[in-house]
């Protein structure tokens, strides 16, 4: 596999072109069938329904990452070309940004979300996660999704941040905008947006200094602005960033994890018999199920991909899902498997843009299954799984379960 | 290509050969190497690729970049001198024969 910048030397092969609408319910339902047609027809190819370009195999959508000089993200890393269209709030300072304005931005997120401070938030995180086990035993049957995927980030990510304890019942709801919001202009985008006023109102004022309380990931962002790193309107935006990027991803993180450890019960029993496999656990799920199933580049000139040749300004659709689900890449791809060695896979991303807040959402992920195979010994799936629709982020909306302890 | 050394905890040692433009992280995690674990790719954002370089090896290291300085403050195992991110180490003809320590742990 090449990319190169010499189109067609070799006589560019066809690019099969597919009738398949990724941002259907239907996909949504079930993508695993439709992932392998994509993965199958070819290296590269095309989606008529939006007229993009799409890689499904893990070479191609690890190239596709790793080359941001050629297929960049300040075009937007939704369907929407900002060259074209104005985007519907301001961009991204980071996510749609390339370097080396991006290089400057990363390099703050990344100090304010190191290992030094998570080491620093890391009993503060395990404490929560064992308090939310306490409740849910007493409950014994409850929604894996509500009670413990939403309720466990919910009671510490937003203090991390630094937020008020009023109005937090926009920022669910201001994710999903967001995550619908790289998807095309079908319903779901449409709707979300339409109703998004109040929530876009919610996380403007939050990410103001004077709202962020001191010692707070959001505070520190803002003290790079003394240090001359960041200006002072740019700070605010990358709080957002974190609003935006932070709770509802490990929502869906923590909501993967426990379907797959309640799914496949030998799983849980070995992890149960060694609670260090508790991280690998949580990755090994983020890998399986890809909480962000997708994202968009765009090309900055004409350019030959594994024998295709794509011109320049267009739009590519890389299926993380697919990849981190490639056979070409996995030994039995679609075993969730807890001691597998999952480095490489695609579900935080890969190369300059990798999800700068993986330390976070591994840490909340450690933890919290931690407390759980030390406390229960059985979770049993007691309802109808429900599913939730976005056009980015895959998850459940409600998981009806009952435990037993251990 | 170069090869280097890496020493287990228990005195094991294992020799790698790295392939062109490599760093003993990608070469370590390409070969299944138990040890390095490298969860952010090779981003300087995790230190889970942890090392003690060989004394005796240390001063023909390339320099640390102020990040890769400031995430050794967060290994796991203790921080020593002659600690690196072996991410940030790019397999030279120089480095031909270089010995690493793995850590106790990386997480
Ligand atoms: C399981 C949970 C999570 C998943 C699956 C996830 C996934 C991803 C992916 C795939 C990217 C790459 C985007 C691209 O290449 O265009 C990304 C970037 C990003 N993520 Fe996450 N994420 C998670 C949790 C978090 C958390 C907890 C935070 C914040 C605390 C966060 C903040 C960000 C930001 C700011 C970026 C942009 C980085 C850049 O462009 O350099 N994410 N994430
Ligand atoms: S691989 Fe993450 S810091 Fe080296």
């Amino acid at each position: 596999m090449t990319a190169s910048g010499s189109p067609a030397s070799t006589g560019s092969a066809a690019v099969p072109h597919l009738d398949i609408d990724p941002f259907d319910m239907n996909f949504f339902a079930d993508p695993y069938p439709t992932h392998q047609r994509l993965r199958e027809a070819g290296p590269v190819v095309y989606l008529d329904k939006w007229n993009v370009y799409g890689v499904a195999r893990y070479a191609e959508v690890h190239a596709v990452l790793n080359d941001p000089a050629t297929f960049c993200s300040s075009r937007g890393v939704g369907l929407s070309d900002f060259k074209k269209e104005t985007p519907w709030r301001p961009p991204s300072l980071i996510l749609e940004a390339d370097p080396p304005a991006h290089t400057r931005t990363r390099a703050v997120l990344s100090k304010v979300l190191s290992p030094t401070v998570m080491k620093q938030v890391r009993d503060r995180f395990a404490a929560a996660a064992e308090e939310r086990v306490n409740a849910l035993l007493d409950k014994r049957s409850f929604d894996a999704i509500t009670d413990l995927a939403e309720a466990y980030p919910l009671s510490i990510f937003p203090d991390a941040l630094g937020l008020k304890a009023e109005g937090r019942e926009h920022l669910i709801p201001y994710a999903s905008v967001v995550f619908n919001a790289f998807g095309p202009p079908n319903q779901l985008r449409q709707e979300a947006i339409a109703r998004s006023t109040p929530h876009q109102a919610y996380v403007a004022e939050q990410c103001q200094r004077d709202n962020l309380a001191p010692g707070g990931f959001g505070a520190c962002i803002h003290a790079r602005v003394d240090a001359g790193e960041i200006t002072a309107t740019e700070a605010p935006l990358l709080v957002r960033s974190l609003l935006s990027a932070g709770l509802d991803t490990t929502v869906n993180g923590i909501g993967a994890a426990v379907y797959c450890l309640a799914r496949f019960p030998d799983q849980w029993q070995r992890l149960r018999a060694d609670l260090t496999l508790a991280r690998n656990a949580f990755e090994e799920a983020v890998r399986f199920e890809s909480p962000v199933q997708t994202f968009f580049r765009t090309t900055t000139r004409e350019v030959e991909l594994s024998g295709a040749t794509i011109g320049e300004g267009e739009k590519v659709l890389m299926f993380l899902a697919a990849a981190n689900r490639d056979p070409r890449r996995w030994d039995e791809p679609d075993s969730y498997d807890i001691t597998r060695r999952t480095s490489g896979h695609v579900g935080f991303g890969s190369g300059i843009h990798m999800c700068v807040g993986q330390l976070v959402a591994r840490l909340e992920g450690e933890v919290m299954l931690t407390a759980l195979a030390r406390r229960i010994a059985k979770i049993e799936i007691t309802g109808e799984p429900k599913r939730r629709f976005n056009n980015t982020l895959r998850g459940l909306d409600s998981l009806p379960v009952t435990i037993t302890p251990a | 290509m170069p090869a280097i050394t890496f020493i287990h905890p228990d005195g094991k040692s294992e020799r790698v050969e790295t392939a062109d433009g490599e760093s003993a992280m990608q070469a370590a995690t390409r070969l299944g190497l138990d040890g390095i674990l490298a969860e952010c790719g090779g981003n300087a954002m995790c230190a889970t690729c942890h090392v003690y370089v060989d004394e005796s090896w240390l001063a023909r290291l390339p320099g640390m970049a102020d990040d890769e300085d400031a995430l050794l403050d967060g290994t796991a195992s203790e921080r020593l001198p002659n600690s690196r991110l072996s991410c940030q180490i790019k397999i030279t003809p120089g480095l031909d024969g270089l010995v690493v320590k793995l850590p106790e742990r990386q997480v």
